[in-house]
């Protein structure tokens, strides 16, 4: 984009009036009175300057914290309301199973009605499946995170067979159907555990699909953090710590990490509302969380065949994953824009 | 050219042996044995035995893996004696569950994805690139910002929920559309069209957004570059530099993606065909893990990973193809 051929003067002069031009515009340089003063900044401040002055920022982190916020105050708000997410009250569905009332039974003591058939409170579904979601996502993100920083530094810093030899990994990797593989991978390898008499444990299928997810998903960021160190190290902070008698743990730990941790972060929140996308997939084929365990995606696959008498049930935990997943992204690509001024979208 | 497609050729080969290697050792390595399973509960160690026999899982492993490699290239005889059958060419074994041959599920269910695929590809191509350039040609403008905020959205709704509210919307609610059926395009072209509409439109729709975003950013990153402004320098109609210049290197990396996007896409497209209760190689991938259908989920797993892998051969030739700029070697 322009911005970077203006001289710094001139976007400081045109800003304060025309506040929308800053939309596409990194707009780096201090706005305001407290601008005169010079102050020296650490990337990470300036970063988090323009995180804070940017609005979609500032709204998908208010709804991702509200969210988070209610998905850990869930077991509050079930003590509150008295409402077990199993209870079922079916003395609210009439003889064919539908739910009493409007708008799928909607009403003072069921906020976002009852489940057609079950006769379980939505709300409360809702808000455990939110937990769900949440917990595998992060704990997916963060292991995608681990295994790629790890495997990228090793094949960055090591050149040679063994970089050739990882990248070559990571392209079998990538040719593996994820979907199609996760989809066949999780029964399969619950039979090799458990048999048909013993049903696994719901957290022995939770553990299955974060495993899958980190194992088949950190090829994206192993190929970012190996291009990032191949570039680093060639510069000349590294050769003076080497020269400095720096070991090979010092220079990766030390050296190149606090310079790559920007992209990571950023590979790391994008990835999140990609796993509750598809942990949402999985249920809704049936592989995802097991019953009793509430899950936003088995919630839209049992409600496919109530679509035509009751679309209520479809819309609260569609709309639910829709607003946390375009909240997850929008709050990705503004973090990418507040640490990288430079990307243009 | 030559040299490089044989050496991605060798590569995908070695890719595909890997793959398939894996697949089947966690596939065949489970300890629970199918043919109980098949054989059901009044059954003594002799019948099981038999169909062990049968579905010839009765040899150690290594030699399994042979049995079923060389069944995919010359075939193989299931058995021995009165239960011996052989299965020709491309065999990938029987089904499980009605020891149907898979090949010949996998030709049943093929074609039920490929039509949903390739409709809805052109849709979301076609709809997100145009859609795209626009936007990036029109910069700012309301139609820009409209543009950006649907594609924005888009990008983030899910298959599962779109398609189920175009489900109400379209045919429960308003009657506008039947309820998806497959009907084999040589059979009705119209009826195959009018059948998958509603899949088409929920992949095509979906994906246009992520197409709109995408092109949208290309052709603007292309507009600022060089060759561009040499073009209108020399006095080049403008529509002519946006066609023939911009757009062509724009569209590269699109290309690429559009190439792995459909090559995964062909493999199943397991969510739209539950939605609408599509007969295709998802739906079969998901029936058959449900059941424990080895060799279904097998064949299904090692058909979506060709997928994939001829469509990196064919994007990076076609790569050459549309940009000049790059060269094979």
């Amino acid at each position: 984009m322009s911005d970077m051929s203006h001289p710094p003067s001139l976007s400081l002069a045109g800003e304060p009036s025309e506040p929308v031009a800053e939309v596409n515009s990194p707009a780096d340089t201090p706005v305001g009175p407290a601008s005169r003063d010079i102050v020296g900044r650490s990337p990470g401040q300036l970063a988090w300057l323009r995180l804070r002055r940017d609005r979609t920022a500032l709204l998908s982190a208010v709804t991702l914290v509200v969210a988070m916020i209610v998905a850990l105050a869930a077991p509050l708000l079930k003590w509150l309301t008295g409402i077990d997410p199993t209870d079922k009250f079916v003395d609210r569905l009439n003889d064919f199973g539908m739910p009493l009332g409007y708008a799928g039974g909607i009403s003072a003591d069921h906020l976002l009605g009852l489940e057609p058939g079950s006769g379980r409170d939505i709300l409360m579904q809702l808000l455990y499946g939110l937990r769900t979601s949440l917990f595998i996502a992060f704990v997916s993100a963060l292991l995608a995170s681990l295994i790629g920083v790890a495997v990228g530094i090793v094949a960055g810093y090591a050149r040679g067979w063994l970089d050739s030899l990882i990248n070559w990994f990571i392209d079998v990797t990538l040719a593996f159907p994820f979907l199609i593989f996760a989809l066949a991978v999780i029964p399969i390898v619950e039979d090799r555990f458990f048999t048909e008499r013993e049903a696994p444990p719901p957290s022995f299928r939770i553990a299955l699909i974060v495993a899958t997810f980190g194992l088949f998903s950190w090829t994206y960021t192993a190929r970012l953090v190996r291009g990032q160190v191949i570039s680093l190290r060639e510069r000349e902070f590294v050769d003076a710590a080497r020269a400095a008698g720096a070991g090979t743990g010092h220079l990766l730990v030390r050296q190149f990490l606090p310079n790559i941790w920007a992209p990571i972060l950023v590979t790391l929140s994008l990835n999140v509302p990609q796993f509750i996308a598809i942990e949402a997939a999985l249920a809704f084929v049936n592989i995802g969380v097991t019953e009793p365990t509430p899950d936003l995606g088995r919630m839209i696959y049992n409600s496919i065949g109530y679509v035509a008498s009751d679309p209520w049930y479809t819309l609260f935990p569609g709309l639910t994953i829709f607003i946390l997943v375009l909240a997850f992204n929008l709050f990705g690509d503004a973090l990418r824009d507040a640490l990288d001024p430079r990307s243009t979208r | 050219m030559f040299r490089f497609i044989v050496r991605r050729l060798l590569v995908a080969v070695v890719t595909l042996i890997v793959i398939s290697l894996v697949t089947f050792g966690l596939f065949f390595a489970v300890p629970s044995s199918p043919a109980k399973v098949m054989c059901g509960k009044n059954c003594t160690a002799e019948d099981i035995a038999q169909v062990e026999e049968r579905l010839g899982i009765r040899d150690p492993l290594p030699e399994q893996y042979a049995n079923v490699v060389s069944g995919i290239f010359v075939g193989r005889t299931f058995g021995s004696g009165d239960f011996e059958r052989e299965c020709p060419a491309p065999c990938l074994g029987y089904s499980f569950r009605n020891d149907q041959p898979v090949t010949e599920i996998v030709t049943q269910r093929a074609p039920v994805t490929f039509s949903i695929v390739f409709g809805a590809a052109a849709i979301w191509i076609l709809l997100g690139v145009t859609l795209g350039m626009i936007s990036a040609l029109r910069r700012g403008t309301v139609f820009d910002r409209l543009a950006i905020g649907v594609s924005l959205a888009g990008a983030s709704m899910q298959v599962y929920f779109f398609g189920l509210i175009l489900l109400y919307l379209l045919v429960y609610a308003t009657g506008l559309l039947p309820f998806p059926t497959y009907t084999p395009l040589t059979e009705n072209p119209a009826k195959w069209a009018l059948g998958l509409l509603l899949p088409w439109m929920t992949l095509g729709f979906l994906n246009s957004a992520l197409y709109a975003r995408l092109s949208r950013a290309q052709m603007l990153e292309t507009l600022s570059e060089d060759f561009v402004r040499t073009a209108r320098a020399k006095g080049l109609p403008l529509r002519r530099v946006h066609t023939r210049h911009a757009l062509r290197a724009a569209i590269t990396p699109i290309v690429t993606i559009a190439g792995l996007d459909v090559g995964t896409a062909l493999g199943g497209t397991f969510i739209t065909e539950t939605i609408f209760g599509l007969q295709g190689l998802g739906k079969a991938t998901v029936e058959a893990v449900q059941f424990l259908n080895l060799p279904v989920v097998m064949a299904t797993v090692l058909l979506a990973a060709i997928f994939i892998v001829i469509a990196n051969i064919v994007v990076d030739v076609l790569y050459a193809v549309i940009d000049p700029r790059v060269r094979l070697s």
